[in-house]
């Protein structure tokens, strides 16, 4: 045996390149197609171009508070203006968008909340994913009790309505954004994502390469783990895209409520003009509608984003 | 269909046991237990404080709680609300659940059939500028902050124009001198909704047997007879000023959760109408000559309407979700704003049982779109 690798020459040829020069070259390539195709749809580009907008808040913000914007005055959280002697004061030249009736920038909240909105958005997300995708394999390939325990949970957390079982634990619990993002996560995950990843790897299942992989003495574990899972991922990333929606949405609605542990969210801003008073005072409009706006903005761009990818993921809907 | 409609009725008693299970969980996995949050106050003493954990039962083993809790439960006893002092939870929820129910039941009808309408001419239409706008103005809808949208509606319809009242559930200087309690009237005008729906609805069904000729007189007379029919009644018992009051303070709300779930309904509609109209059976009658709105409405749509009826399963939590956050901004006092307000001052026992009251809504919303999709789908149907 020895002796016959050492005899062969080697052979420069296609096969010579490393698999994982193949393999990223095969991505790159499923990439450009796809973006291509994610391109021609303008609903989907409007929805990148409103989350790269909110995103840019995120890095423009701290380069602000160090450079142009006095931290006694703009911090989100504890500044006050005390050139102003009424707040909330109009938008003017040093507050762009006015300031709350504490006396804080409104425009500094906003744009320091985004951080946190991206951050439990696409942590819930994960969660929610790696859960419904994990689960949806599993089920699929062994099928039987595990099965139908997973599903009839699924449709137990379908039924679950999130905003009040929310409502409920934040009387019971002290709820923080980690542990909103966690709880988000796990009802996206064990809900109904997980049933339509099922089904999506119910069809994965029954191809003939998974035959294959057990013809060439795959195990159980590995066929799932490269084989199931792999072929998964792009519907699991387009369900990302709604779990994050999902994620923001809640946080908005129950900071809106006032039940979160949080320093500053969009929600809580609009909670905040509404305790002191202002809610349906629409001359100060800087008070509610930067932060609803914001909020039904970055929801609808990620629904958008969604529904583009659905159209290029979704076998059904692909254009041919 | 028996069979199918005894399994989805099992399956709902057991779902309904593991959500009263995972109440009990949920409310036991709080970090120590009632009593425990009285521990820094000097006014209640070690000894009391036993007391009252022996007879809110918390001595007692988690295993013999939580049959204590299932037994109580299913006999409907929540104990006795905190922030309405003597009252009991069940008390509570019996006056402010028929305010739910109502706007939940309006709003979810109302939202469906205007939402399968327009997906279904959407479809219909497809291509052009009003395709663009319609899936930009339902994502818009099916995403917007429904508490700014809510307020919005506060805004436009009651505080410029003062068409609608703001909020609440009637106006106190005119129930000042009334005779009889907000729930009196009610009760009567939820009774006569539900007898005039019902007498509606048998005369609608019968009218489908009559020829196309007679099918559209009998019917307007039917609603004529009814609508005279509720006027007089109305007028005849010396209320119906606050009937219509309260009404007039319904109107906004239900307008509001139905615009906001009508969206969704909308979108999916279209997009299983796109792909009904993809089938064969569809060119065919096309290609027999029949008239255009026939092939939408008998051979398209009723097909369309199948995952329609699906999605009302997942959509039940979104639209009770929906349903807490309009009660709220509209100070409208069913239980989603019961269980918002409970929460916020610890009332736990009043929170439980306004959480099993919205469990049970939405199993049974469950369990009638189960039947609905029993009745639609002659798979089922002739099983």
């Amino acid at each position: 045996m020895a002796e016959l690798t050492q005899s062969t020459p080697p052979a420069k040829s296609v096969l010579e390149i490393p698999l994982w020069q193949v393999r990223l070259r095969l991505l790159w390539r499923s990439l450009k197609t796809n973006l291509a195709l994610f391109a021609e749809n303008p609903i989907g580009l409007v929805g990148v171009a409103i989350i790269a907008f909110f995103f840019m808040f995120t890095i423009i913000h701290p380069i602000l508070m160090n450079t142009v914007w006095d931290k006694n005055t703009y911090d989100p959280v504890v500044g006050y203006d005390a050139e102003i002697p009424f707040h909330p004061a109009p938008p003017s030249a040093k507050h762009i968008l006015g300031t709350d009736p504490l006396g804080r920038d409104v425009l500094s909240q906003l744009m320091w909340s985004t951080r946190s909105e991206f951050i439990l958005g696409l942590v819930a997300a994960l969660v929610s994913v790696v859960i419904a995708t994990t689960i949806g394999a599993i089920t699929a390939y062994y099928g039987g009790f595990i099965d139908n325990f997973f599903m009839r949970l699924a449709d137990i957390v379908i039924m679950l309505p999130y905003i009040s079982i929310l409502i409920v634990m934040s009387a019971l619990f002290d709820l923080t954004l980690p542990v909103l993002a966690l709880i988000l996560g796990i009802l996206g995950g064990f809900g109904g994502t997980t049933i339509i990843i099922k089904s999506q790897a119910l069809t994965i299942k029954v191809r003939t390469y998974i035959e294959a992989a057990r013809v060439a003495g795959g195990g159980d574990f590995h066929i799932i783990l490269r084989h199931i899972i792999p072929n998964l991922m792009p519907l699991s990333f387009l369900y990302m895209m709604f779990a994050v929606n999902g994620a923001i949405a809640s946080e908005a609605v129950l900071s809106f409520f006032g039940l979160l542990n949080i320093r500053m969210s969009w929600g809580l801003m609009i909670y905040t003009s509404s305790y002191s008073g202002y809610l349906l005072d629409f001359q100060k409009w800087w008070l509610i509608f930067p932060a609803s706006l914001s909020i039904s903005m970055l929801c609808a761009a990620f629904y958008l984003v969604g529904r583009a990818m659905d159209e290029i993921i979704n076998p059904r809907l692909r254009k041919r | 269909m028996r069979r199918y409609l005894l399994n989805r009725l099992a399956q709902n008693i057991l779902i309904f046991f593991a959500f009263l299970t995972l109440v009990y969980v949920l409310v036991d996995a709080q970090p120590g237990s009632y009593a425990d949050q009285y521990l820094s106050d000097p006014r209640l003493t070690p000894a009391q404080r036993e007391i009252l954990k022996k007879n809110l039962g918390l001595d007692r083993p988690v295993l013999e709680r939580y049959f204590l809790w299932l037994r109580n439960a299913f006999r409907g006893d929540f104990g006795i609300s905190f922030s309405n002092y003597p009252r009991q939870v069940l008390d509570v929820i019996a006056e402010r659940a028929p305010r739910t129910i109502i706007l939940f039941l309006t709003a979810t009808i109302l939202s469906y059939y205007i939402g399968f309408l327009t997906g279904k001419i959407l479809a219909w239409k497809r291509g052009g500028w009003g395709e663009y706008a319609a899936t930009i103005g339902g994502v818009g809808l099916y995403t917007v902050f429904l508490p700014w949208f809510a307020l919005m509606m506060v805004w436009f319809w009651a505080y410029t124009l003062k068409v609608f009242p703001i909020g609440k559930f009637l106006d106190p200087v005119l129930w000042r001198q009334s005779p009889v309690d907000a729930n009196y009237v009610f009760t009567r005008m939820l009774i006569t909704a539900f007898l005039s729906a019902l007498i509606l609805f048998i005369v609608f069904i019968l009218a489908r047997r009559l020829n196309p000729a007679q099918r559209t007189p009998v019917r307007l007379v039917t609603l004529a007879v009814v609508l005279i029919g509720i006027f007089a009644y109305w007028s005849s018992t010396g209320v119906g000023r606050y009937a219509a009051d309260i009404l007039h303070h319904l109107v906004l709300p239900i307008f509001t959760l139905a615009t906001v779930n009508f969206a969704g309904t909308m979108l999916l509609t279209r997009n299983s109408m796109l792909e009904t109209l993809r089938e064969d059976y569809i060119m065919a009658a096309k290609a027999k000559g029949l008239p255009d709105q026939i092939v939408r409405d008998k051979h398209a749509s009723r097909n369309a309407l199948l995952p329609v009826v699906t999605s009302f399963v997942l959509a039940v939590a979104f639209i009770l979700d929906g349903g807490v956050i309009t009660e709220t901004t509209f100070s409208w006092p069913g239980m989603g704003l019961t269980l918002l307000s409970a929460a916020l001052v610890q009332d736990i026992p009043m929170v439980v049982g306004a959480l099993v009251f919205t469990g049970i809504m939405a199993l049974s919303a469950h369990l009638i779109a189960d039947l609905l999709y029993a009745f639609l789908d002659p798979r089922i149907r002739y099983a």
